[in-house]
């Protein structure tokens, strides 16, 4: 392994003077940090447009009645915030920004297999969300689908459903392409020594994602193409009323969206586990059980789409089939759960503010993935289908997932990035803020929604007022807390302290070289002869 | 760890199978003028699926690659079966 000490002049990544200048040197940059970094200030931008509106949706819910927006504009701004937070924030997020920054420096690479492509990638992405930014601003008016855009509602409104369809198939493009590209790197770019069986476990995670990414985002593109296609030549492929069949469009957009949920969360169990083993200070438990679980969710999690569609009038006998696989994919998940814990057992454990999040990413997901059972089951469904239940258990799984283990990684890795530090004290009240908030804001929603309460409704009974008032506040406080949160961090990357190379004491490969890394991240090509977590 | 490996195919072999290729496009067309009833459609997925076997062999080197990477590709279509065979027990029992 390299020491990390320089033998030649040494000159980070960010100050590196390339054949560009100013910001064309971040536009046509194919160095893989760049592309990471460049993703993830476009990524907390769409999350904090998100955010907003999310906010504004809990004030309007604040009341039954309308409060401060109608009924369309309602519709339109729930279905904003889910394509921008699952398509351009989540599916993205921690691939994209932390995939791109560590997988070729956590395997001993230079790069990316194919540094051109990523940096294509990246032109795709930023394409497809003006194109999705632009579906709201047309003239007939933003798309009032929701995220899922289910036929045959999405092929008779009158609203920019295909400029808002055609910026998914777009980003679709993005995710398959940096999948391709994750797949040939860890392939045939590890270092010298560096077997499968150990190979740090985020790149794993990230190997699992990318073959998700690979084969499932063509099913949701081609499905797209064929609701734009029904809306501009009336083909009939779910319209009922043209011998279509509207369950057929469900069927092909979970097929997609299912796996989906696994590349935003699948990465996410790739930092946890990363941090685990660091503020521990202890080898992780069961290395291989991880390694294998994160190709077991990718495998198995193609093949639970149907519990989406429970109440879609599926047969019965596809019911209960997605049932049983349901509850199959929840066992490596929870493999994952308890080699995390076993690994703290009898750690040195630090709570630092990477540790907290990732903390709080075990307790959510806990609340998640057990709610995700209730659902999984046929009967439960049921009951709570199209509820406010599903919201809960799907933003603590989202949010509550990867959105946690995003903070997680940006509070891990920001010295690695930026050379900085960034002020602990306030990083901790700013995860306290964070963590009360998120559970007020979801929490009462799991109450409500089996009281009766429906998703993505505009008005309600006055005797969900109380939670829903508890939501709302929930809302304001999440929202303060990441303000704080990323105030702290941008102050930290402009005036912190120096961070040296190994501030957490970490075993992996990017905490044997430089904060910030070099262009070429080694001076020379690192020999592994021991497994990624070894503590004494 | 890179495996840089390459491996070139002799033309001659390449241009047989191009010519096998032809040889099972023409064969599809013209199975049409017989009447094989609901065996057509098993007939010609199973030309297809020939034609693209020997493209990812040769054309795309598969033949020549490793041990896991072609369990890897059969991986997919296995996959791609299964997504298949559970989409149709909901088709087969609504």
């Amino acid at each position: 392994m390299s020491n990390g000490t320089s033998k030649i002049e040494y000159v980070s990544y960010l100050e590196h003077q390339g054949k560009y200048e100013g910001i064309f040197s971040w536009i046509f940059a194919t160095d893989h940090k760049r592309i990471g970094l460049l993703y993830m200030y476009a990524i907390i931008t769409f999350f904090f447009i998100g955010a907003i509106l999310g906010l504004l949706m809990k004030i309007e819910l604040i009341a039954p009645g309308e409060t401060i927006m109608k009924p369309q504009v309602y519709n339109g701004v729930f279905t904003l915030h889910g394509i921008l937070m699952i398509f351009m924030v989540v599916i993205p997020g921690l691939s994209a920004v932390f995939g791109n920054f560590f997988l070729p420096i956590l395997i001993g690479a230079k790069d990316v297999s194919f540094p051109k492509l990523n940096r294509f990638s990246w032109w795709i992405f930023i394409a497809g969300s003006i194109m999705a930014v632009a579906s709201q601003l047309m003239k007939d008016g933003p798309p009032d689908t929701g995220w899922t855009f289910y036929a045959p509602y999405s092929t008779s409104t009158g609203t920019n459903v295909i400029m808002a369809t055609a910026a998914a198939f777009v980003l679709g493009f993005s995710s398959i392409l940096t999948g391709l590209n994750f797949i040939v790197t860890i392939h045939q770019m590890r270092a010298p020594g560096m077997k499968f069986f150990n190979m740090p476990l985020f790149p794993w995670a990230l190997y699992a994602t990318a073959w998700i990414q690979l084969l499932a985002t063509p099913i949701i593109g081609i499905t797209l193409l064929m609701l734009i296609g029904e809306r501009l030549f009336a083909i009939g492929f779910f319209d009922p009323t043209l011998g279509g069949d509207p369950l057929l469009f469900q069927h092909l957009f979970w097929i997609y969206s299912h796996p989906a949920v696994y590349v935003m969360i699948l990465p996410a169990m790739g930092v946890i586990t990363e941090i685990i083993p660091t503020f521990c200070q202890k080898q992780i438990y069961g290395y291989k059980a991880i390694a294998i679980s994160s190709l077991a969710i990718a495998g198995v999690g193609f093949l639970v789409w149907g519990h989406h569609m429970y109440t879609s009038g599926m047969s019965e006998n596809a019911r209960w089939f997605f049932s049983l696989l349901t509850f199959i994919v929840a066992v490596p998940s929870a493999i994952k759960v308890f080699n995390w814990i076993s690994t703290m057992y009898k750690g040195s454990i630090d709570v630092k503010p990477p540790f907290l999040y990732a903390l709080s990413f075990i307790f959510l997901f806990i609340i998640g993935g057990t709610t995700g059972l209730l659902l999984g089951s046929v009967a439960t469904n049921v009951q709570v289908h199209d509820t406010s239940f599903v919201v809960a258990h799907f933003h603590y799984i989202v949010f509550g997932g990867m959105g946690f283990a995003f903070f997680a990684a940006i509070h891990y890795w920001f010295p690695k990035m930026y050379g900085k530090m960034y002020d602990y004290k306030r990083a901790n009240i700013a995860w306290g803020i964070i963590f009360l908030g998120f559970n007020l804001l979801y929490f009462p929603q799991f109450i409500i929604g089996i009281e009766g309460m429906p998703r993505r409704y505009f008005d309600y009974p006055i005797q969900f007022q109380t939670s829903q008032i508890i939501s709302s506040i929930g809302g304001f406080i999440l929202v303060s807390g990441l303000i704080l949160m990323v105030f702290n961090l941008i102050q930290g990357a402009r005036k912190g302290k120096l961070a040296p190379a190994n501030p957490w004491n970490g075993s992996t490969l990017e905490w044997q070289i430089p904060s910030p890394p070099s262009l070429e991240n080694f001076d020379e090509e690192p020999v592994i002869k021991k497994n990624p977590y070894y503590y004494k | 760890m890179a495996n840089n490996s390459s491996h070139t195919t002799e033309y001659v072999v390449l241009a047989r199978v191009l010519l096998l290729l032809m040889f099972l496009t023409i064969l599809t067309i013209s199975i049409t003028s017989y009447h094989l009833g609901a065996f057509t459609v098993a007939i010609t997925l199973l030309i297809a699926g020939t034609k693209g076997y020997l493209v990812l062999s040769y054309f795309m080197h598969l033949k020549y690659e490793s041990l896991l990477l072609r369990i890897l590709v059969g991986m997919v279509f296995v996959l791609f079966a299964l997504i298949i065979v559970i989409t149709f027990i909901d088709y087969a029992y609504r």
